[in-house]
């Protein structure tokens, strides 16, 4: 009883400091989501003047036509292989900074990770495009210090958005690895190799369990955003770059059909949902 | 702040927001137009309000649907907005734009016969759209990959030229450069299941897609690309302005034309402003301006072209009787046809993934 009276008032205390944050968030995106829900059941989008009204036509329009899964599956193809290739190359980065380094070149590393989310994305992207292209940067680069001719044109092709979009991302799974990391007592460590375990067996045994929760935050931040990516495929990826999230753009942008593109958004926002709820159980016991 | 404070604040912002987008003054005109398409060149905006007294306000649109949106949804809002030809029908119907007055637009009498009197923007013997400019939507070619400028639009299935061509990221444009390459009428094509495969075939030699004249430009600029559909206006621009070795080649089985006119809107509370701004647009001086500093597709207003040099692009070869013979004028195309097309070419797209 007294204990239901406390966390009660705690509550009230509390709602002060939630309130900004709540009132933001209905504001700024339960209320717009809602709209686009609404929208993606209509025949014509209401601001158009045009007589409207409720269907299914948009959510069938997925089913009727294979088009739209073959990249929807393209797309989550698209999201695994980055989110791989980001804890390759995030999760090794991750251990060095928060176990092998330590004071000033940390800080000098982590700036180094961290500066790239502070440039837009656009430039980021069209940067790339100047190294990828043939007699591009990489191209010139290679061919000065390498005594053949080699040809490297790898803009306009599906590992040129892979590129674009694990350099976006990375950043992701060093910040989330580096915290778990960082977190684990350095004790245990040397409790395992004092009690004659291998390098191997400490990395399988102590270190990727109790990071495992990191590792699991960063896949998910990168792969859902990456799944529903337009801007790099478009850019990067040439005649291969057609995605589910260009299509979507597509709806919006070019031909102003906000119904269908709506109604496109939400499955993808339920598959990810289903996978992620698929996925649940195994990051639960990961967590 | 306490929360009601909070609420007044935010519903007081939000009247006044709307309140200083409704409210037209009379001494503003409001155009809508594409971004970048000389209606808000600063220095052309600067002339016209220093000879007129008139404020020109500028919004823009994507495509062509939320142009109709937004004059749909905001009527009284605009003053002058400019169509394509073939969209005017659409707007007509819709009854969001007026019948001209063109004895009040003194240039009018200038502008070439064929397109004042184009079926497409008069109705009963009522002017509903003001020709301003028309360009094609050919071939240009990197001229560094040719010794002489190719003929043909097979050119672009050349193997030679794999990898190296590009297409624009747009349906329409798209299957009624198909509808030329099988030689049929861009306006009436019978015999879709030719195109689709005259497309599919060009498919893999596409390097990318453009969208705009920027993606077009930085390609050439870095040789990666030999042949592809650009504008008129755009290849012109690359030559004169930015120094590319860009050439517009009209091919010998057509091109697709397009026309651009001005229109007023319904309810439109400055019309002796839109008229003033539209008889600007169309003059020679303008133009003339416009094509020296920036680059632009040809003037519908026949005085406009002959105040260009003898040897200006768009005078010797968008001029030329030959040409004029070739090409092919958008006409209006339905929303089914619209969607059609829209899905043919994502099939195209995914197919060649």
């Amino acid at each position: 009883m007294a204990a239901a009276t406390a966390s009660r008032s705690g509550l009230r205390s509390a709602l002060p400091l939630l309130a900004p944050a709540y009132l933001w968030l209905t504001v700024a995106i339960f209320l717009p989501l809602s709209a686009m829900v609404f929208f993606s059941f209509m025949t014509e989008l209401p601001l158009s003047g045009k007589p409207w009204a409720f269907t299914l036509g948009n959510y069938a329009a997925f089913f009727s036509q294979s088009l739209y899964l073959t990249l929807l599956l393209a797309s989550l193809r698209l999201g695994l292989e980055v989110t791989l290739w980001c804890i390759v190359i995030g999760y090794p980065a991750a251990y060095v900074l928060a176990k092998v380094l330590k004071g000033r070149s940390r800080e000098a590393i982590f700036l180094l990770v961290i500066l790239p989310f502070w440039s837009n994305g656009l430039v980021r992207i069209f940067s790339w495009a100047m190294v990828l292209r043939e007699g591009g940067i990489l191209d010139t680069a290679l061919n000065a210090v390498l005594p053949f001719k080699i040809n490297i044109d790898l803009m306009y092709s599906y590992p040129a958005v892979i590129i674009g979009l694990v350099h976006s991302y990375v950043p992701y799974m060093v910040l989330t690895c580096y915290l778990t990391l960082q977190a684990i007592d350095d004790s245990l460590i040397e409790a395992g190799r004092s009690l004659g375990a291998s390098r191997l067996q400490v990395l399988k045994r102590v270190i990727i369990p109790l990071s495992m929760p990191g590792l699991v935050a960063g896949a998910a931040l990168i792969f859902v955003p990456v799944v529903g990516s337009f801007m790099e495929p478009r850019i990067l990826g040439g005649r291969t770059g057609t995605f589910y999230g260009t299509v979507i753009e597509d709806q919006f942008v070019a031909v102003f059909n906000w119904p269908l593109g709506a109604a496109l958004s939400f499955i993808l926002l339920a598959v990810v949902l289903v996978i992620l709820a698929a996925a649940s159980p195994v990051l639960k016991r990961a967590a | 702040m306490r929360m009601p404070d909070l609420t007044a604040l935010l519903t007081a912002t939000a009247v006044f927001t709307s309140a200083l987008a409704f409210a037209a003054k009379a001494d503003e005109v409001h155009v809508l137009n594409w971004k970048g398409y000389g209606t808000d060149e600063p220095w052309a905006v600067e002339a016209f309000e220093k000879a007129t007294g008139n404020k020109v306000i500028n919004d823009f649109f994507n495509s062509e649907q939320e142009m109709l949106t937004k004059i749909r949804t905001n009527p009284g809002l605009y003053d002058v907005v400019m169509i394509n030809a073939a969209f005017n029908d659409q707007a007509m119907d819709g009854k969001l734009i007026q019948p001209i007055d063109t004895s009040k637009l003194p240039n009018y009498a200038d502008i070439s016969k064929d397109k004042a009197g184009s079926p497409m923007l008069v109705h009963d013997g009522k002017v509903y759209g003001v020709p301003w400019v028309w360009g094609l939507t050919a071939l240009a070619i990197n001229e560094k990959s040719f010794d002489k400028p190719p003929t043909s639009i097979a050119e672009m299935w050349d193997a030679a030229h794999k990898g190296r061509v590009v297409i624009r990221d747009d349906a329409v444009e798209a299957v009624q450069f198909g509808a030329i390459a099988t030689g049929q009428n861009i306006n009436d094509i019978k015999d879709m299941d030719a195109v689709k495969t005259k497309l599919t075939s060009l498919m893999p030699q596409i390097k990318t897609f453009w969208s705009s004249e920027n993606d077009w430009n930085q390609m050439v600029a870095s040789n990666q690309i030999d042949i592809g559909t650009y504008w008129s206006g755009s290849a012109d621009r690359a030559k004169t302005h930015f120094k590319l070795p860009v050439s517009l080649v009209v091919p010998q089985e057509g091109a697709v034309a397009w026309l651009d006119a001005f229109s007023i809107p319904v309810g439109a509370k400055n019309v002796a402003g839109a008229e003033a701004f539209i008889n600007y647009m169309i003059d020679p001086k303008f133009y003339v301006e416009w094509v020296t500093k920036v680059g632009a597709p040809v003037s519908a207003n026949t005085k406009a072209v002959e105040a260009l040099p003898e040897d200006a692009f768009n005078r010797k070869v968008m001029g030329d009787p030959e040409v004029a013979k070739r090409i092919q004028f958008q006409a209006p195309i339905t929303d089914a046809q619209r969607e059609a097309y829209l899905a043919l070419w994502q099939q195209l797209k995914v197919d060649v993934k």
